[in-house]
């Protein structure tokens, strides 16, 4: 472990900018709940109704997790209940950033030979990010404590989210461990992230109706935060319970970590073909590109299936609560409950896409770094048509991917209208390819900014996370392509919006590509 | 004759900073030309201009008869590169690789493939990320190798190969040569290499051309070491143009003299009386050294 506060050092210097800006805007989220609620539930009676309407609706408890109880705070916190899964995905990338990514490179390599421990790298990139998931937890109880919330609540909040960020810091130090690829130490963090979530959901879910799965929810982290409570019960011990996994996490990674040899991973590497069945710099984008597009394609389809599944909660919803209605057109949706609840849906579907088409969209610049466009581009093939390629699946991965979800969700809400219900969700489809272009933007005329591409997207989950509850800006809102599309079913089905958007996208990518031309490479 | 490589008064500049300062390097066609400079010299900037990777700032440039910026795709159906520092996709084999460059080069020579996979001992299947710095040298020297085209462009391609996978690497180039339909430009810093394979090469230094020709051309510019012992005190030998390092103990004697002046400072000694004579033949390290060094001229 010698070492290890030099390569602390080492992270927040790196890191300056990304680190505070995750823990510090997380943190700041909930607190902007805390106004938005006292306006539009002024009045005790008013909140009961809706915490009433809320804990029992499928939809809510799998998006925000279980409600028990009508207080400002309740309230507040249990909206938040998408934030844990935001701080441990920060959480987890931060981590494998630092470890399995720099052994990766080869940078590792050259702190090693230096007076510096082998644990130290993995010590370092740990005690960071818990670092950072603590000043989250801090500014969110600053904040919330700055709202006149009460104190224990408060605190008890902070711990939910920065006992997050510790556990999922944790199952990222033990995936750096078990492959010798960044990329796929990443993927199986996030897929076990995600199966945190749906166990969670599962649990949750059940807990509405017999109760029979209930105890899903307690096999995940993300269950276990949820169940604190903050405001009203107060329940510190899943805190303490996550901060256990914490450690044996910290320990099983420093376990994994000495087994192995550098730079390799667990998990054995397999003999291939010797000769390829392929030859084309098509066959070759898809080749890169498949992994992703099967990934997304499941996520989707899971996604889809859940979306589509509380459907069915809603309907029952509508038709028991006189008034609720009322309270959903104050929450901006519109008059036709089941509409506004899917148009809602595929618009947090549409970002999520978006993700994709930047990743996508970026393995471009991940080629070019890692010397493999310079080996493909000194044979026949040109730029246009290794980055055309390469945009092919980055553009229509998503178009897949959507029609995947919006499938799935009809399926699993088979009362509804299939039809509609798809167009919702690819109508989305322009606003996702205006991110990508912007991604194709940087990556030709900013090669080495290329990561700012993922500004974007941020922008547009802020603005709807809290942009129609904050009551921002109009031409706040309209930065997201995502505000100008069509809210299908139920909405105004215009073309304009898609055209435009269309036509944005297609400028945007015609000039990143004519700057990829013309630059060098590598950059 | 086109020459396979014309590049005068080349210039790059990355910002500000001038990384080529009017380069010149002649290849001609079917000829194997040494490519040498010390570590940020300029060489791989040079190949990626050559490769129409980056685009020059000053100077005139033209590979196998045409612009290798905008005529990039066309031309690189003719050639083959291998880079410094290869790296291969992850989760291809080595055999996955060297098809696909071929193939994405326009053909590939399967005979040749499984001759060379045989002669540098590498085993296709294993992935990319698998392999060594070596072997994946290898997987990237093959691909190039066994694609039939006019010009191998390698920018330091033994870098990481053992001594007996090196020595495979000259007698292969040795053989193309032989069979004459290839021009080979080779940057190395391995100056062995460079002297048993190269007919002609060209030396830069901080992005200038600073000596080009055959290797006999250069020897004639290095110095010849002389130790003798003389009969009496060698009077006007210290300040003979061209004699260098002149130290004197008694009457020993000890300089080195440039190829040029070797005559005259041979006639000084025979004058005085030589009692024994050591000459020592220019040495191409030395030359190198000197060539590298030259800025403290
Ligand atoms: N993309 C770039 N941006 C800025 N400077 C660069 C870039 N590429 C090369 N340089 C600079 O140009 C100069 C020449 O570098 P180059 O890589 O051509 O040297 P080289 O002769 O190949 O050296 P070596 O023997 O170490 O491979 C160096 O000073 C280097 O720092
Ligand atoms: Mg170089």
């Amino acid at each position: 472990m010698t070492g290890t506060g030099k390569l602390i050092r080492l992270i927040l210097r790196r890191d300056r900018v990304v680190l505070p800006l995750w823990a510090v805007l997380l943190g700041l989220i909930p607190a902007a709940y805390v106004a938005s609620f006292e306006e539009l539930f002024p009045t005790e009676a008013e909140r009961v109704t809706y915490a009433q309407v809320s804990e029992s609706n499928a939809g809510f408890v799998t998006l925000y997790g279980p409600l028990h109880g009508s207080s400002l705070g309740e309230l507040v916190a249990w909206r938040a209940g998408f934030l844990p899964v935001l701080v441990a995905l920060c959480a987890l990338l931060t981590v494998i950033r630092h470890t399995r990514a720099d052994e990766e490179a080869g940078r590792t390599e050259l702190i090693g030979a230096a007076a510096i421990g082998r644990h130290a790298p993995l010590a370092a990139a740990f005690i960071t990010t818990c670092a950072a998931s603590l000043l989250l937890g801090g500014v969110l109880t600053a904040a919330m404590l700055g709202q006149g919330m009460p104190a224990e609540g408060s605190m008890a909040f902070g711990a939910e989210m920065a006992s997050t960020g510790c556990a999922f810091a944790g199952v990222g130090a033990i995936t750096a461990q078990l492959t010798s690829s960044a990329r796929s130490a990443r993927s199986i963090a996030i897929v076990a992230l995600g199966v945190a979530f749906v166990l969670r959901v599962g649990g949750d879910v059940s807990a509405l109706g017999n109760g029979a799965l209930s105890w899903l929810s307690w096999l995940s982290p993300i269950g276990w935060v949820q169940h604190l409570f903050p405001y009203g019960v107060n329940n510190w011990w899943p805190a303490g319970l996550t901060l256990l996994f914490t450690v044996v996490a910290a320990i099983a990674a420093a376990v994994l970590l000495a087994r192995r040899d550098f730079g390799a991973g667990l998990l054995p590497a397999r003999l291939g073909p010797a000769s390829a069945s392929f030859g084309s710099p098509f066959a070759l984008a898809w080749r890169l590109h498949r992994g992703l597009l099967l990934g997304w394609t499941i996520g989707f389809t899971l996604l889809g299936l859940i979306f589509g599944g509380v459907g069915g909660s809603v309907v029952d919803l509508a038709s028991d609560n006189e008034g609720l209605g009322d309270i959903f057109a104050r929450l901006g949706g519109s008059t036709a409950l089941v509409d506004s609840y899917f148009a809602g849906t595929a618009g947090i579907v549409g970002l999520i896409a978006a993700c994709y088409a930047v990743q996508a969209t970026l393995r471009l610049r991940d080629e070019e770094q890692a010397g493999h466009a310079e080996a493909v581009l000194t044979t026949a093939v040109s730029r246009y048509t290794w980055a055309g390629t390469n945009l092919f699946f980055a553009l229509l991965g998503p178009a897949v991917v959507l029609t995947a979800e919006g499938l799935a969700t009809g399926l699993a809400y088979p009362q509804g209208d299939l039809g509609a219900i798809l167009a919702g969700t690819l109508v989305q489809l322009p606003a996702v390819w205006v991110l990508a272009a912007l991604a194709v933007l940087a990556f030709g005329l900013i090669p080495r900014l290329s990561g700012v591409a993922w500004a974007a997207p941020a922008l547009c989950l802020l603005i709807l996370l809290v942009g129609q509850t904050l009551q921002l800006d109009q031409w706040f809102l309209d930065l997201s392509p995502f505000t100008h599309v069509p809210h299908l079913p139920g909405g105004d089905a215009s073309a304009t919006p898609l055209i435009t958007l269309t036509v944005i996208a297609a400028a945007l990518t015609a000039t990143g590509l004519a700057a990829l031309h013309r630059r060098n490479i590598p950059d | 004759m086109i020459e396979a490589i014309d590049a005068t008064g080349l210039v790059k500049r990355f910002g500000q900073v001038p990384a080529l300062d009017g380069l010149d390097l002649h290849v001609a066609t079917g000829e194997v030309h040494g490519f040498l400079g010390p570590n940020g010299a300029g060489k791989t900037t040079t190949i990626r201009i050559l490769l129409g990777l980056m685009r020059h700032n000053g100077g005139t440039v033209s590979l196998l008869g045409g612009n290798p910026w905008t005529e990039a795709t066309t031309l690189h159906r003719r050639l083959a590169y291998v880079p410094g520092d290869v790296t291969l996709w992850p989760a291809l084999t080595g055999g996955e690789v060297i098809d696909l460059l071929g193939r994405l080069r326009g053909g590939l020579n399967a005979r040749r493939k499984a001759e060379l996979l045989e002669r540098f001992q590498l085993d296709p299947r294993k992935k990319g990320r698998t392999y060594s710095k070596g072997n994946r040298q290898k997987v990237a020297l093959i691909a190039a190798l066994s694609s039939d085209v006019e010009l191998l462009i390698l920018d330091e391609p033994t870098s990481g190969l053992d001594p007996l996978m090196e020595e495979v690497f000259r007698e292969v180039i040795a053989e193309e040569k032989r069979r004459g339909d290839r021009t080979v430009l080779l940057s190395s810093h391995i100056l062995a290499e460079v002297e048993a394979l190269c007919d002609r090469l060209t030396i830069i230094r901080e992005g200038r051309t600073v000596e080009t020709g055959t290797l006999a051309d250069l020897r004639h510019l290095t110095r010849t070491t002389i130790q003798a012992e003389l009969a009496g005190p060698p009077d006007g030998l210290a300040t003979l143009t061209g004699v260098h390092d002149f130290q004197l103990d008694q009457h020993r004697v000890r300089f080195d003299v440039d190829t040029d002046a070797l005559e005259p400072a041979l006639q000084k000694l025979v004058q005085v009386g030589v009692h024994s004579l050591v000459s020592q033949p220019p040495s191409l390290e030395e030359l190198f050294l000197r060539q590298y060094q030259q800025a403290d001229r």
